[in-house]
């Protein structure tokens, strides 16, 4: 417009000799006038912050005291900042890569089925969720209770398909109780026990809603000659206490399925099993012996992973960025795989080339320009990582999943410290700009080609 | 921070709980004294008795600004309202944010301050004072004040022996809820003392249920808890020095307190989930796996202030008779009160701003809203008979018995890079502590370490 202007305007041109004009025809003041909204918009919102937290971060807490390098020293000493920066190193390097791997795969793979279509658009879909929705699902798929988090669920389905759990979880001895703890969950007498003895071995604690469904009312075991013979029970009643302490109550339900030890000088000399009732019978071998019950009976429910705790949080959440991204990466690839030359694919197979060779030697150097934006692109989006981190992970771990955008922001709203903040957030710039650098300049040969 | 997050709660707690006690009022106003119940509806509250004198202010206008949502705010519109038809002014309520200092701060620079703010904590008064910000209370209702409320109370709002602040509104965070039918079913009885509360706890786990939920993913319940164990066995003047850093984090009492704390936290299941468990559990689900399944809930009972009404109307348990609340037991002699508030602060004076402060402070106001639900005042002549239901009754109660010996919230006293900071701090130090109650010593050691930078001193 502004060239057709000063065109369509021949008076103008000829009377004014003097003033200058691009190569274009389009004055200079012209020009600048309408670059100024987007100067002035880009300087206002781009190039002022910029500035400004370059130069704030130079500054101290109230932002009245120069301060030097202090916050940029601070970065590099303090734990947090370390763990943050530590965090930040795994996921560009993990999260991108294994990102632009499983779109790779998933690419390739699509290309070859029929519903192809339907598979991309399902991997694809977890991209139209926001960030902070995706966190609050993996905050759940995550959870700790194996009844709410489905990784867990999986995880114990998986171990207790080997191995089986016990029967009497959290079952102790209750007050005044014959038994005492004997170490790593078993339970001992505290006396011998004699034959014709009838020993009692009371426990509590089992929930009710837990107890074996082949439990039956506990029975009091009757004296057998030389044997020993006592029962096992849970010594209480939901809704009516204890009962009679250390004795057995009418509604009171045996423990079967109990294993029972004697032990004499730390030898175990004979075993039983209790029954429905709870009642069991030793032979004389154990006359003079301890009854201990193995911990083999108390085993805690295998309870899964404790995926946000501070080892697995970091790993767990790259995991749930990956299931957003890995989508991305695939429709991308899949645009560069679908302009690939079909040719030299074809060529290769007719020369002998097996699926794994022409994927290896053909398709992935092919498409490597398209790979290298796609890992690009990812990796300036995870060094911004904040959303995921600031949402899966509890306040008890947010230390062990921090991030260097986490970081900047606890600094800066929660403790106060703008001028750390504003450092963070320059140092995140400059390892911003290397990656921005590489980007520029291929999309410059990119235009150029 | 704490009362950030505990204000959130309680806010929504009281919009919850608004509902569930607006239907309440009317349905239990058969049993009460049945005079009183008719005005259960009308929350104008004409009829609510004049105890305080205001002067006419026809045509003057002021703004309150608080950071009140939902029913609270509605609630609190109605004491405006009362405060409007006795005098004629017009109060226009301001929605703030949290932290409201940052928010009167861009107020004050824009300069439009609001007449009058309800400011959370007393740092946050004195930072107004400090500022320039704040006006100090004029006769009329340094005087109303001192009939109302107890030395204490008064104290809290004073910055250099000038009073400011009025405590409109309190919380109670020494209560432990408990799930009634659990109880029942063990045949556990409310616990008065620390020992009496382990007894209570193994009696719980003989039943088959985990004794406690703690909800160790928000460091705030874990300083709550502290804090309660710390006040009532080391006793106020303990307190007071360790919230100002007077005495280090090493100090014996300190670690008597951990020590005691390790006794329930480090007891092998009386955790529901275990350490690992809790520490990802965030604290409206430690309320509500404690409040739902039947016979069998994840947990019997579970510690925090009022607010937890909230996250229990969540649930289908009813307050009052699924949901049931004691006072946090005595460690040492007395038990311990644990409180927050918001109170009152002129920033714009006017005689209108002076007569809503005197407004503030009267029994009419808080007696207004302490018939909605949802609301503790700290007024020690609001009678206890004006709240809704029994649970809001002895909560009141427990709160005013304390007399001077309540103490606000510790960890919202410290600086916030030590007492406020999700993973920072006292948070972090006490979530590694819940961990491993064993290390004790190391325990102490990081909070002074963390206590002693975050204080400069």
């Amino acid at each position: 417009m502004a060239s057709d202007k000063a065109a369509g305007t021949p008076k103008a041109a000829p009377a004014a000799p003097r003033s200058r004009k691009s190569v274009t025809g389009t004055r200079a003041t012209v020009a600048a006038l309408f670059l100024l909204p987007a100067l002035v918009l880009l300087g206002a919102l781009v190039v002022y912050p910029i500035g400004y937290s370059v130069i704030r971060s130079f500054y101290d807490q109230s932002g009245d005291g120069f301060a030097g390098i202090d916050n940029y020293r601070a970065l590099f000493t303090d734990d947090g900042i370390r763990t943050a920066l530590k965090n930040n190193v795994l996921w560009v390097v993990f999260a991108p890569t294994v990102a632009t791997a499983l779109g790779l795969v998933f690419a390739v793979l699509t290309e070859r089925v029929r519903w192809g279509t339907a598979f991309k658009l399902v991997v694809f879909m977890p991209m139209a969720i926001s960030m902070l929705a995706a966190g609050i699902i993996f905050r759940l798929v995550y959870d700790q209770d194996p009844d709410k988090g489905v990784a867990n669920a999986v995880w114990v389905g998986v171990h207790d398909t080997f191995a089986q759990s016990s029967a009497f979880p959290k079952a102790h001895p209750g007050r005044e109780s014959p038994l005492e703890p004997a170490g790593g969950g078993a339970f001992v007498t505290r006396g011998t026990v004699s034959a014709g003895d009838t020993v009692s071995l009371p426990l509590v604690g089992v929930a009710p809603d837990l107890m074996p469904d082949d439990a039956e009312p506990a029975a009091a075991a009757k004296p057998e000659g030389d044997r020993i013979t006592g029962t096992t029970w849970q010594d209480f009643t939901r809704g009516k206490g204890v009962g009679t302490l250390n004795r057995v109550d009418a509604a009171e339900l045996g423990y079967p399925g109990m294993r029972i030890e004697a032990v004499k000088d730390g030898e175990v000399v004979e075993t039983a099993t209790a029954g429905a009732d709870g009642t069991f019978s030793l032979s004389s071998k154990a006359d003079g012996a301890r009854l201990r019950l193995p911990a083999s009976n108390f085993d805690a429910p295998y309870n899964g992973l404790d995926w946000l705790g501070p080892s697995l949080v970091t790993p767990a959440i790259i995991g749930s960025y990956i299931w957003m991204w890995a989508g991305f990466a695939m429709v991308l690839i899949a645009a560069g795989l679908a302009g690939m030359p079909r040719e030299l694919l074809e060529a290769a197979r007719v020369d002998g080339a097996n699926e794994w060779q022409v994927f290896r030697r053909i398709t992935v150097p092919l498409l490597a320009p398209v790979l290298a934006v796609v890992a690009v692109t990812l990796m300036i989006n995870v060094l911004k990582v904040f959303d995921l981190v600031f949402i899966i992970a509890p306040g008890s771990s947010q230390d062990d999943a921090n991030v260097l955008a986490l970081e900047l922001y606890r600094q800066g709203f929660s403790a106060d410290q703008p001028g750390i903040a504003s450092a963070i957030a320059v140092f995140l710039l400059l390892l911003v700009i290397p990656v921005m650098w590489f980007n520029v300049r291929r999309l410059r040969r990119e235009v150029r080609r | 921070m704490t009362t950030r997050r505990s204000r959130g709660a309680a806010r929504a707690a009281a919009a919850l709980a608004a509902g569930v006690l607006a239907v309440s009022l009317t349905a239990c106003g058969g049993d009460d004294d049945g005079g009183d119940d008719d005005k259960g509806g009308g929350a104008a509250g004409g009829d609510t008795g004049t105890t305080v004198t205001l002067p006419k202010l026809d045509g003057e206008t002021l703004e309150v600004a608080a950071v009140w949502t939902g029913a609270e705010q509605e609630n609190f519109k109605k004491v405006l309202a009362e405060f409007e038809k006795r005098t004629g002014a017009k109060v226009t309520f301001v929605p703030a944010q949290d932290p409201i200092i940052n928010f009167l701060g861009s107020k004050i620079a824009g300069g439009a301050p609001p007449d009058v703010a309800m400011l959370p904590q007393p740092g946050a008064i004195k930072q107004a004072v400090e500022k320039g910000w704040a006006k100090p209370l004029g006769a009329e209702a340094a005087k109303e004040l001192a009939e109302n409320y107890s030395q204490g109370w008064q104290d809290i709002g004073t910055v250099d022996g000038r009073q400011y602040g009025v405590y409109y509104k309190a919380a109670n965070k020494s209560l432990i809820w408990y799930n009634a039918q659990v109880f029942e079913n063990a045949g556990a009885a409310e616990p008065k003392t620390w020992e009496e509360l382990l007894t209570t706890a193994q009696t719980v786990y003989d039943s088959g249920v985990t004794p406690f939920s703690v909800g160790g993913a928000d460091g705030w319940t874990l300083t709550d808890w502290f804090e309660n164990v710390y006040l009532s066995q080391a006793g106020p003047e303990k307190y007071d020095q360790l919230a100002r850093h007077e005495i280090k984090w090493t100090d014996p009492s300190v670690k008597e307190a951990l020590t005691t704390l390790a006794g329930i936290w480090g007891k092998q299941d009386y955790v529901a989930g275990g350490a690992s468990g809790a520490l990802q559990t965030e604290f409206p689900a430690s309320v509500t796996q404690t409040f739902t399944g039947g016979d069998q809930p994840k947990a019997g009972m579970v510690y925090e202030g009022d607010f937890v009404q909230v996250n229990i109307a969540e649930t289908e348990a009813e307050v009052g008779k699924d949901a049931k609340v004691f006072p946090f037991p005595a460690v040492g002699d007395d038990p311990p009160v644990v409180s927050g508030g918001d109170a009152a602060v002129i920033l714009k004076d006017s005689p209108a701003a002076q007569a809503l402060a005197t407004f503030l402070a009267s029994p009419d106001a808080a007696g207004i809203q302490a018939k909605l639900g949802g609301y503790l005042s700290p007024n020690k002549n609001v009678p206890n008979s004006a709240y809704p239901n029994e649970v809001q009754r002895k909560m009141a109660k427990a709160l005013l018995d304390a007399g001077d010996d309540f103490r606000f919230d510790m960890s919202d006293q410290a600086p916030q890079a030590f007492g406020g900071t999700p993973g920072k701090g006292e948070w972090k130090a006490l979530q590694d502590f819940l961990k491993n109650p064993k290390d004790i010593a190391g325990t102490q050691a990081k909070l002074e370490a963390d206590a002693a930078a975050a204080y400069g001193n």
